[in-house]
């Protein structure tokens, strides 16, 4: 396994499980109320579940296993590590923008980044998506 | 294929299907009144394909094709695997029921609510550290 | 990577781009407002992200990845796989469609109704391929 596709997937394992803490807390509070405010939460652990972890572990894995160019040749890799270094940027603005109230600007600028995340992953995957040995 | 995978994999297909037709339930509800407990089958929707389908699936997929954690132990501790895999589908069943059954705070319904929620969590944190030391390069 | 997962995973890079600049908009809009209609775009959004580039890359990835048999057809009967990539494509562009022009609830329903058949249907030529070496 590469070292972007062991970087990206030990932080979405972070992620899920803090996602998945969020979402449990949230969980106990609707069925036996300990705080209102948990509610905000909701954003943070969709962002973190969503982003964080399936979106991130997506593009890890392809990382791992599209066919490499002849060589074991990755292709533009400075991409593909600018596209996990803005995901990352994007989902902590994103989710702890929500989760600890902060301007709409911070979300938005995190959703901006997450935008140019999955550009310049495609950028990075699109000339790899082909039948093997053809290249 | 290790059997887990087998198991992960197909219940993830059945979920994929379960969560579509929650899905159609969802736009029916719109054509037709039906007389089924509709409230809380956004969430349970939702949830079925993101826990369910997705989660199942990349468990299902990483406990197969990560690398292997040492010669003796290729996939680090298969029986934690299966705890996982039974964690994770009693509490997505129990929190899709409960949120279908749950009418008021307090009842029965909520306590297994915050049941699943457990459950769940357990889950998550049985296949990180299982899968931790696989995230390796080789 | 057999033709198919190619197809399935370039509709779902297009489908995962689409979906990201739908948020991009709907986030724009709510730091700063230029179109009150922007929430329109949720629902096709959420289709978009969900189905046309989580289910689609996921299959797209099973149908190339999955065991195959040691004698041709090696993936088996694969009628249910290419069905399953036109009854999802067409389900869900039925359901944006019907969330972004507001037409009639029967379009959302006809869609989830092709989304589901497409479940079922790769399902019915995924199900024997999940084996392990003995078979």
């Amino acid at each position: 396994m590469p070292p972007l596709s062991r970087w990206a997937i030990r932080a979405a394992l972070i992620y899920f499980l803090v996602g998945l803490t969020l979402g449990m807390l949230m969980l106990i509070n609707k069925g036996v109320p300990i705080d209102p405010t948990l509610w905000r939460l909701l954003s943070a652990h969709t962002e973190f579940l969503l982003m964080g972890w399936v979106a991130q572990l997506a593009l890890a894995v392809a990382h791992w296993i599209v066919p490499r160019f002849r060589g074991g040749d990755y292709g533009r890799l400075r991409v593909a590590w600018l596209s996990v270094g803005l995901l990352n940027a994007g989902v902590l603005l994103v989710g702890g923008g929500t989760a600890f109230g902060a301007p709409d600007w911070v979300t938005l600028t995190g959703r901006l980044l997450e935008g140019g995340a999955a550009i310049a992953f495609a950028i990075y995957i699109w000339p790899r998506i082909r039948p093997l040995g053809s290249g | 294929m290790p059997p887990l995978t087998r198991w992960l994999i197909r219940t993830a297909l059945i979920y994929l299907v379960l969560a579509l037709i929650a899905g159609v339930l969802l736009a029916a509800r719109l054509l037709w009144s039906l007389p089924l407990p509709t409230a809380g089958l956004d969430t349970v929707y939702l949830h079925l394909f993101m826990v369910g389908w997705v989660t199942q699936l990349i468990f299902g997929v990483a406990y197969w094709m990560f690398p292997t954690y040492s010669r003796e132990a290729p996939r680090r501790n298969p029986l934690l695997g299966r705890i996982v895999y039974g964690l994770l589908n009693a509490g997505l069943v129990l929190r899709a029921i409960a949120e279908l059954g749950r009418t008021a705070q307090g009842d029965v319904w909520s306590w297994l609510l915050v049941l699943s929620a457990v459950l769940l969590w357990f889950a998550a944190a049985g296949f990180v550290v299982n899968t931790w030391g696989r995230i390796r390069g080789r | 990577m057999p033709p198919l997962s190619i197809w399935f995973v370039r509709s779902a890079l297009v489908h995962l781009m689409l979906g990201f600049t739908f948020g991009a908009l709907m986030l724009g809009n709510k730091g700063a407002p230029f179109d009150a209609r922007m929430w329109q775009l949720r629902p096709a959004h959420m289709e978009l992200l969900l189905v046309g580039w989580l289910i689609q890359l996921a299959m797209g990835v099973a149908f190339w990845i999955a065991p195959r048999w040691w004698e041709p057809p090696r993936r088996g009967n694969v009628t249910g796989a290419y069905a399953a990539f036109g009854l999802l494509n067409g389900g869900l562009w039925l359901v944006i469609l019907g969330s972004l022009f507001r037409l009639p609830p029967g379009w959302t329903f006809v869609g989830r109704v092709l989304e589901a058949a497409a479940a079922g249907a790769f399902l019915w030529h995924l199900w024997p391929r999940i084996v392990g070496r003995e078979g």
